[in-house]
């Protein structure tokens, strides 16, 4: 188990130093400077201002004075948000984001394996069929439908929860945020959740289980449940991920100060930086949920966890 | 003469005649495919079908945003600016759809010649090719394009190359899937006994049996498209007037969905079917040529 | 072994001495391409402290016999006819009760030991549940009896075994986990489907022994295999099956020493032996068995069969019984003694 923990550490870490810097290399290349959005400025204060933000280094320094400044956490200043440093803002943003996600991910674990589950066990039926449309639906229109249209309609008309904004705490401006971010998952949880389930159960061992005369529940709870979820923890990577994607549009559209806002606005407004500091972030958030998820599947699997 | 005898193989028939039957028999895929018809054709006739411009404010109006009404023709109603939104819709939609075929097209080229080659070539070079892939796989491919709209601006033929290179990972793979089953076939031996290159193996041999697969998988990665090109194009990342595609209609809607619903209903409602039929007939499709059935 | 199960073994009150009497059962399943039948109209007893083996190619419908005949068949499969288990019907009863019946007093091996035991729970937990589930055993008898098992089944240091995973046992030994997991109950039979296909000769011959010893111990017992080989070793009576049906049934020695059906006859002409020329063709039989569901009149092996003439292909021989043997053949060979 240690070997392979740290087998999958070690292949981390070059990925991120390759996302970093295709990154960072690509921000250099675009074309024309950071101000150069701003009325031309007389040459010395460009200079001035190239030499303050380092700009008048060859690319490879800027390369390792960045690494550097990563290490400790320095992710540079904002271009656009002048009082801004982007590690500040990350901070700022990331109770917002981190509370969504995580509670649209609980919810939807909670709601998508169990249908996946009564969907697989009552295959063909009615339920199966109800189960898998809906959930085709979940994945198929996208968040940024749902989200006005919720808001619309739970918003607006019935009047029951707030349109959008946001204070701390107050748990009525989350519940249109969390569903809308955990509905794609919640479909795709349960689709993955009753494949499993069908493929499990067409296993010898499960044929060995029914001839052992168990009765089915026990069948379903001791022997199938466990192989079942072990794809779901899998997908749990590309989930956090997907959330982290979702984040984007759902703040934009309910108006939370999460770091998903920064980030889009930090794109429109061609803010290179906190556009660069924000790659690099969620590159790193995402790179260590796999690795987290990877470690814990390689646990559970008894057959990785002797490795 | 050495071409006929390696004359292209069909595949099985009887694993083409049997998926026939079952996406026929698939009713819900059977409707998604017509309703993606009529979108289709929808977005081709609306804008002529309808007496207004693409862009074309309609001064009579005051306030110049209204609800659909079949009386003066807006049958959509109008935008915060005048503008009919039933040809804004439909012409939205033939951005979104022209986008979204470019895009597969590109994807499906990258897709095939990568997942062919090294499915073919196997060994290291196959595996260094797909942890290529694989590494690509895990990124969130989202966060990219975003950098790459703010270096490079946002001109069309960007989104195109950066939707359709979301879309190869997936048809990579499958390709290469393919390629590494059809290398074991005698045809393949017989290619390389003639002495035939790898290169003209590959396009002559190898692709055109991979094509069937290909097609039902670039089914499937055009709604996927659709939506990351309107994902973008709701941040605002994306298409930029005088075109319109349904995301940015969407992102305007919603933000006058206070005082005007119908400019959000509209494109969402379009935005919705298109892709809903899309997976629905895309799912068809994948079912009926996968035999195992749950 | 000790005794976890009141067994039936010496009670005078079971009719006929048939502890599994299948009659007329037949199996089919749906599928999309139309009905397929696996198993035809096969009526077969299996007799107290007997090895039945039954015999014939995949496809042949020897697994799902016994599939059919325990409730044991995949979602599509459905069976017909009966199945008595020392008196009592088994098809179309009652779930609970025909489980009790699975899980206490008939066991099943499988074939495919690599993935026939539950990765992610112990031996040990595997060789308990049912006694545990069914408040047969308390824990520590549970144990003590999982270990007495294993040791029946020369498995190596039973008492570590009991804790391991069985990704962490070799393939004999977790054909051997699984004889012992199906000995547990003391069952009055076992039913061992290809037990020995997936493993190496040697180990092959060890499995054997243990179903073997078993055996001796009273246990009655039904060994599928397409193996003749390991017939021989173990057998007492041998069925032959083609295409769903019985085509022979005899004692194991009148049947290697003179077969009554062609196809029997053919299959151990096909099976190589140590004295048989080198250079010599190893003889095989013609053609193809039928694809499941294909139906066609007359005798299914007609196609393939040297002494095949107008009846055979019109129609199909019923199975007609002469003392101990049984053939189901228009022209059973001359020198079997089952002449038609």
């Amino acid at each position: 188990m240690l070997g392979y923990a740290l087998r999958r550490l070690l292949g981390v870490i070059p990925t991120f130093l390759l996302i970093v810097a295709a990154a960072f290399f690509l921000m250099r290349a675009a074309p024309g400077g950071p101000f150069d959005a701003e009325q031309t400025l007389p040459p010395e204060i460009e200079a001035n201002l190239q030499a303050a933000y380092g700009l008048d280094q060859p690319v490879t320094v800027q390369f390792g004075r960045y690494l550097a400044g990563l290490a400790h956490g320095d992710l540079g200043p904002s271009f656009r948000m002048k009082d801004f440093t982007v590690a500040e803002l990350i901070g700022r943003g990331l109770p917002v984001t981190f509370g969504i996600g995580a509670a649209a991910l609980l919810l939807a674990l909670a709601v998508g394996i169990p249908l996946g589950l009564l969907a697989g066990l009552k295959q063909n039926g009615w339920a199966d069929h109800a189960v898998m449309s809906i959930a085709l639906a979940g994945i198929a229109i996208p968040n940024f439908v749902v989200a006005p249209v919720l808001a619309l309609l739970f918003g607006l008309y019935l009047g029951w929860l707030p349109v959008a904004g946001w204070e701390a705490g107050s748990l009525r401006h989350m519940v249109l945020p969390v569903v809308t971010l955990a509905l794609p998952l919640v479909a795709y949880l349960a689709r993955l959740t009753r494949g499993s389930l069908l493929e499990v159960l067409q296993s010898p061992f499960i044929r060995t289980a029914r001839a052992k005369g168990l009765d089915p529940d026990v069948i379903l709870r001791r022997h199938a449940l466990k192989p079942t979820l072990l794809p779901v923890v899998s997908f749990l990577g590309p989930a956090a991920a997907a959330l982290l994607t979702g984040s984007l549009v759902v703040e934009q559209v309910f108006g939370l100060p999460g770091v998903g806002r920064y980030f889009v606005q930090g794109a429109v407004n061609r803010d290179y930086t906190l556009v660069m500091g924000m790659v690099v972030f969620y590159a790193s958030l995402i790179l260590a949920l796999n690795l987290l998820v990877d470690l814990v599947y390689g646990w559970l699997d008894p057959r990785i966890r002797h490795d | 003469m050495a071409g006929s005898t390696l004359a292209s193989v069909m595949t099985d028939d009887g694993l083409w005649i049997d998926a026939r039957r079952r996406l026929l028999g698939n009713r819900a895929a059977v409707a998604a495919a017509v309703l993606v018809l009529l979108l289709v054709l929808a977005a081709l006739l609306g804008p002529l079908v309808s007496p207004y411009e693409l862009d074309q404010v309609d001064w009579t109006l005051s306030p110049l945003t209204s609800p659909p009404s079949l009386d003066n023709g807006h049958w959509f109603g109008t935008d915060s600016n005048g503008r009919d939104l039933f040809v804004r819709v439909w012409a939205g939609t033939q951005v979104s759809l022209l986008v979204a075929l470019l895009a597969t097209a590109v994807s499906v080229v990258i897709g095939v010649a990568w997942g062919a080659t090294a499915g073919y070539l196997g060994g290291r070079v196959d595996g260094w090719m797909m942890r290529v892939v694989d590494v690509l796989y895990a990124l969130p491919y989202m966060f990219f394009v975003i950098i790459l709209t703010v270096v490079f601006g946002r001109s069309l033929w960007l989104i195109f190359l950066a939707i359709g290179a979301v879309g190869w990972l997936t048809m990579a793979r499958i390709v290469r899937g393919q390629a590494l089953a059809l290398r074991q076939r005698e045809f393949v031996a017989a290619a390389v006994t003639l002495g035939l290159p790898a290169h003209r193996i590959i396009a002559r041999h190898i692709v055109p049996n991979v094509l069937g697969t290909v097609v039902v998988y670039a089914t499937l990665t055009v709604p996927q498209v659709i939506l990351f090109e309107s994902f973008l194009s709701f941040l605002g990342l994306g298409v930029q007037e005088p075109l319109t595609s349904l995301g940015r209609l969407v992102a305007e809607g919603a933000l006058e969905m206070e005082t005007a619903p119908w400019q959000l209903l509209a494109p969402s409602a379009v935005l919705a079917a298109l892709l809903l039929a899309l997976n629905f007939l895309g799912d068809g499709l994948r079912d009926a040529l996968d035999p195992r059935q749950g | 072994m000790g005794c976890v199960t009141p067994s039936i073994r010496g009670r005078a009150d079971v009719a006929n001495d048939a502890l599994l009497a299948i009659r007329d059962l037949s199996v089919e399943f749906a599928t999309p391409r139309g009905v397929v039948r696996a198993v035809r109209d096969v009526s077969l007893e299996v007799r107290r402290g007997e090895c039945l083996a039954i015999v014939g190619e995949s496809g042949s419908g020897k697994s799902q016999l016994l599939l059919g005949s325990f409730g044991l068949l995949a979602a599509r499969g459905s069976a017909r006819g009966s199945a008595r288990f020392a008196g009592e019907e088994l098809l179309g009863s009652d779930q609970a009760p025909l489980r009790a019946v699975r899980g206490t007093r008939v066991a099943m091996v499988f074939q495919d030991p690599m993935n026939s035991l539950t990765p992610h729970l112990t031996i040990g937990r595997q060789l308990a549940e049912v006694v545990l589930d069914r408040r047969l055993l308390d824990p520590q008898q549970a144990r003590a009896r999982s270990i007495e098992v294993l040791r029946a089944v020369r498995m190596p240091e039973p008492e570590a075994r009991v804790r391991q995973y069985p990704h962490e046992l070799s393939g004999g030994q977790r054909q051997r986990a699984a004889i012992a997991m199906a000995l547990m109950t003391n069952p009055d039979l076992l039913v061992a489907d290809e037990p020995t296909t997936a493993l190496d000769v040697t180990v092959q011959a060890q499995v054997i022994d243990v179903l073997r010893e078993a055996r001796d111990g009273g246990l009655s017992l039904v060994l599928i295999t397409h193996d003749l080989g390991v017939v021989a070793g173990i057998a007492d009576r041998v069925a032959v099956m083609y295409a769903g049906r019985i085509v022979e049934l005899a004692p194991v020695r009148e049947l290697f020493a003179s077969p009554a059906h062609p196809y029997t006859a053919a299959l151990l002409a096909s099976v190589p032996r140590l004295d048989t020329p080198v250079a010599a063709r190893l003889a095989s039989i013609e053609g193809q068995p039928p694809r499941p569901g294909e139906e066609r009149p007359g005798c299914a092996f007609a196609p393939r069969c040297p002494g095949a003439f107008e009846r055979c292909g019109a129609v199909a021989p019923q199975l007609r019984h002469d003392g101990a043997r049984s053939v189901a053949c228009h022209a059973p060979l001359a020198d079997s003694g089952a002449a038609s």
